[in-house]
């Protein structure tokens, strides 16, 4: 067996190799992960920064991010559902719906901004318990009752806002979300905390399985993530820190305010998926639901809460839409958005088939995305083009996921 | 080891709908004994265990445990008595490790958070208790294991919560010859650990092989519950296709009583 027979000092480096191996083992049986979504973002960035420098521009880099946010967002929701094997198909305009509640109750009722932001993420919760009930109690297909539900949701979109006039939204807190940023030194902070809180963690889990005698990764592969983690987080945090503002007389520069709550999400997401009782759930229908049925698992419950998690989701991402469009009109979490949301998703690693993926694939998948999106926008494609390739982009990620688990089938993985 | 049962049915009536499954059948489990469960396909192996495990509720007869009667509504209720049931599909999330297959719906908690190393600790102290050692990682996914070792961890799953009595629905169905006999291996120490086991098997020298008991179904009926050592394979043979077989089966007074 495992634990017994390891000798408790073990050689730090044949600790390291077995690490490595295992790793590398895991890629050729077919756990890709988020290498595929961290190659494609290098190579896609590489290409873009060659072809349009100003792609590297600290104002284009700041641009991403906020680009992104809504739809990574809505990525992580949907995640959720994913991990089931179903579908939402109306996470759109779900977004849209709320971001049209939101703007509704801000412009037309004037209502202050934290009672229409709870009213927004209520509405969205309450459309996944339905869609969620829907599924799981009645056993309708979510791919026809969220298809429904986004024929729907566009109607109910579009009778908020009073047949395709636009509202704008002029509350400062709102605006802020995706139009402000954070103080250069606030950002420094909170990135240096971040990583010493990470490496903390990582630290004592090790220390504490090792005093346990159980397999603990070795010391030099958490420095190394530690450093990775650090270099990119302090990149970043450079990179938006510089001066983006054209002119000499308003100052532009720090973390865009959304960073921080996509970070504050992902991290909340991540915890609930790995180390709680209901995350480890959620992937065991994924897996098996019969077994998961059988080991006494409220599988009903699982499914509808997802759903709920989905929605809620959608709504923090039709709040972040509205606040970057500054208004919110018929086509708020239309068009592309679910399709951009569904393909960070896959993107990022996240399985079609159920009972795989991470909420960090939304962000990395939502990333490459952005990318795409906004690169080809820099390069003068049209519309048409930016659809078409990133149509191919999610078939081919689609394909990935696919392929990858034939090879784990393949492989007995 | 000669106590009592652990587990008795008698009288046990069970009918889906119009057709008679178990007519009055009984059936003992002694702790520290392997009882192969044996009947032909139809003979109503599957519907006993799962009135067993409270899948099923029976129609009439009694269900003692340690001597007493319970009541078993529900597989919780099974479980709660320390009745685990190993189907033959084995019912493991393949996209979960061994760790988290064993535990599942059971987690250990400290507060909100899941206690990972605890369950590891106890993962591997169960499986070193079955001295089970093929199995190279505790952290590595199930999909990753060959037949035999998935069969190891749902058996260990399964004796993981104190269990007294576990039942095996064909462990070796689809396991090559070493898995075999490993899984058979198993299946002994379970018994050499005092726990009641019973086996459900289509296959005579895996009964022979491991089991203290017999118990024979036939058509719904228990044609004989005997010791292993007393009777031949080709009684058991004749036990399950015909339901007698010389002093020994229905009709002959001996049968369902012994």
């Amino acid at each position: 067996m495992t634990t017994e027979t390891l000798p408790k000092q073990e050689n730090a480096d044949s600790a390291i190799g077995t690490h490595v191996r295992g790793y590398v083992e895991r890629v050729r049986g077919g756990e890709l992960g988020a290498l595929p979504a961290v190659f494609g973002l290098i190579i896609l960035c590489v290409v873009f920064s060659v072809l349009r420098p100003s792609f590297l521009s600290a104002l284009n880099f700041a641009n991403l991010f906020t680009q992104g946010a809504a739809v990574a967002v809505i990525a992580m929701g949907l995640i959720f559902v994913l991990l089931l094997g179903e579908i939402d198909l109306s996470a759109g305009f779900a977004s849209g719906v709320c971001a049209a509640v939101l703007a509704v109750l801000l412009t037309f009722q004037g209502w202050p901004w934290y009672l229409a932001v709870l009213t927004a993420m209520v509405t969205g919760a309450v459309i996944g318990l339905v869609l969620g009930s829907l599924v799981a109690k009645l056993g309708i297909p979510s791919f026809v009752v969220t298809l429904a539900a986004f024929l729907a949701f566009q109607g109910v979109v579009l009778l908020l806002v009073k047949n395709g006039t636009n509202i704008s939204i002029r509350d400062e807190t709102i605006l802020a979300i995706a139009n402000k940023n954070v103080p250069p030194a606030a950002g420094w902070i909170a990135t240096a905390v971040g990583v010493a809180a990470y490496a903390a963690i990582q630290f004592v889990q090790a220390r504490r399985r090792a005093a346990r005698g159980l397999v603990a990764a070795p010391m030099a592969v958490i420095a190394a993530r530690v450093a990775a983690l650090a270099v990119i987080a302090g990149a970043a945090v450079y990179m938006l820190n510089l001066e983006r503002s054209r002119t000499a007389i308003v100052s532009l520069k720090g973390v865009p305010i959304v960073v921080p709550l996509i970070v504050i999400l992902l991290i909340i997401w991540t915890f609930v998926l790995r180390r709680t009782a209901y995350g480890r759930h959620i992937y065991a229908v994924g897996g098996n639901a019969e077994a998961a049925r059988r080991a006494g698992i409220n599988v009903d419950r699982i499914r509808i809460s997802a759903f709920v998690i989905c929605s809620f989701m959608a709504s923090i991402g039709g709040i972040i839409a509205a606040s970057r469009a500054n208004s919110v009109d018929p086509n708020t979490g239309g068009s592309n958005v679910l399709l951009f949301a569904v393909g960070a998703a896959v993107i990022g690693g996240t399985s079609l088939f159920g009972g795989k993926g991470r909420a960090l694939d939304a962000v990395l998948g939502g990333a490459v995305v952005a990318v795409i999106e906004n690169g080809m926008g820099l390069m003068g494609y049209s519309a048409g083009v930016k659809f078409v390739v990133t149509g191919s982009v999610l078939l081919l990620a689609a394909g990935v996921d696919a392929l990858s688990r034939k090879r784990s089938a393949a492989t007995g993985r | 080891m000669s106590q009592g049962p652990i587990l008795e049915l008698r009288g046990i009536n069970k009918s889906f709908g119009p057709v008679q499954v178990l007519h009055d059948v009984a059936f003992s489990v002694h702790p520290g004994e392997v009882t192969a469960l044996v009947g032909d396909n139809g003979a109503g192996k599957s519907t006993l265990v799962k009135c067993i495990g409270g899948i099923h509720p029976i129609d009439s007869g009694e269900y003692l445990f340690e001597g007493e009667r319970v009541h078993v509504n529900g597989p919780r209720d099974a479980a709660e008595l320390g009745v685990e049931i190993v189907y033959q599909d084995l019912a493991l999330c393949d996209n979960l490790d061994i760790v988290q297959n064993m535990f599942l719906g059971r987690e250990r908690k400290s507060g909100l958070v899941l206690d990972e190393d605890t369950m590891e600790e106890m993962a591997a102290k169960t499986l070193a208790g079955l001295s089970v050692r093929t199995v190279k990682s505790l952290r590595q996914h199930v999909s990753s294991l060959s037949g035999g070792q998935r069969q190891t961890v749902a058996i260990a799953k399964a004796v993981l919560w104190n269990s007294k009595v576990v039942i095996l629905d064909e462990p070796t169905a689809a396991l090559g010859v070493a898995q075999t006999a490993q899984v058979l291996e198993l299946v002994r120490r379970l018994a050499d650990k005092g726990l009641a086991v019973v086996l459900i098997s289509h296959n005579m020298n895996d009964v022979f092989a491991v089991s203290d008991r017999i118990a024979a179904l036939y058509l719904g009926r228990m044609a004989a519950q005997v010791k292993a050592s007393e009777v031949t394979h080709s009684q058991v043979v004749e036990l399950i296709t015909s339901g007698r077989s010389g002093e020994l089966g229905i009709g002959n007074g001996i049968g369902a009583a012994s």
